[in-house]
């Protein structure tokens, strides 16, 4: 809870956040990264992200603080990609359909010809979650198994875990049926889980030694 | 009975649509003799509550 007094003068700082250099190329830089693993394009999400700065320059005075700043432009940015992701759909783009097909084989390594777990790849119980949420290396990790995932299945993943759209919007934006999208969301989560086991909690939860 | 594979595919899908009564039989009995997917399953709500703490500290991240 801050203090009326805080926010007041947090109010009076907001318009010097953004003449900040330092803090403005902080947020750009995580505004990249974020809208590069949604579009899967480093040009279209350099855009995104141009356009949702010069959106958030026009407004700044009215946000109270650097938080709630950041909240904001980073609303007008899930809008932006919500946007360029049903334009580039109409512009349907082939190429992103040819990877789905290594998908197959690389499923084959978790289940047995029985469809069953493979012995070594049979999920374990990852203790206690939460405890790990506040661990700093934690979230490189978690970003690094986001960055691994095949672009088409992180792009859906992200849309319904991190933009939160329901199974309806995503099919329509991405031109997929139920099924697919079914097929896609259950490979990713097979894949994110399997990584975040591997590099996380079959390395006893933390890895003090990572810079 | 259902395959590990199967059971994961009914437990990602549950997080999209509620799944029919026979759906649920089928998993509940997968589960109940499979600790692999009963392990899974827990971490489809983990990876959930993940993703949302991930979405929440990139908005208000502090440097």
């Amino acid at each position: 809870m801050t203090t009326n007094r805080d926010q007041k003068e947090d109010t009076q700082q907001t318009g010097n956040l953004l003449a900040d250099a330092a803090f403005l190329e902080d947020i750009r830089r995580q505004m990249i990264k974020f809208a590069t693993l949604q579009l899967g394009d480093g040009h279209l999400a350099e855009d995104a992200v141009q356009e949702a700065l010069i959106g958030a320059l026009k407004n700044a005075s009215s946000f109270g603080g650097r938080a709630a700043l950041k909240t904001w432009i980073f609303a007008i940015l899930k809008y932006k990609i919500t946007d360029t992701l049903r334009y580039k759909q109409r512009v349907v783009n082939a190429s992103s359909l040819l990877h789905e097909d290594e998908e197959d084989e690389a499923l084959s390594e978790l289940f047995d010809r029985k469809g069953n777990w493979q012995r070594d790849e049979r999920p374990v119980a990852w203790g206690n979650p939460e405890a790990s949420l506040r661990e700093k290396y934690f979230w490189s990790m978690f970003e690094a198994c986001l960055e691994r995932l095949p672009p088409k299945q992180a792009r859906v993943f992200m849309m319904r875990e991190f933009l939160e759209l329901d199974a309806d919007e995503i099919c329509a934006t991405m031109n997929l049926t139920t099924s697919n999208l079914h097929v896609l969301l259950h490979r990713s989560r097979l894949r994110l889980r399997e990584c975040i086991e591997n590099k996380w909690y079959l390395q006893g939860e933390r890895n003090d030694q990572l810079p | 009975m259902i395959n590990c594979r199967n059971a994961t595919r009914l437990l990602s899908e549950a997080q999209e649509r509620p799944l029919s009564i026979t759906e649920r039989m089928a998993l509940k009995l997968h589960v109940i003799m499979c600790s692999g997917c009963q392990n899974f399953k827990d971490q489809m709500e983990t990876l959930r509550l993940m993703t949302r703490a991930y979405a929440k500290r990139k908005n208000d991240h502090d440097e």
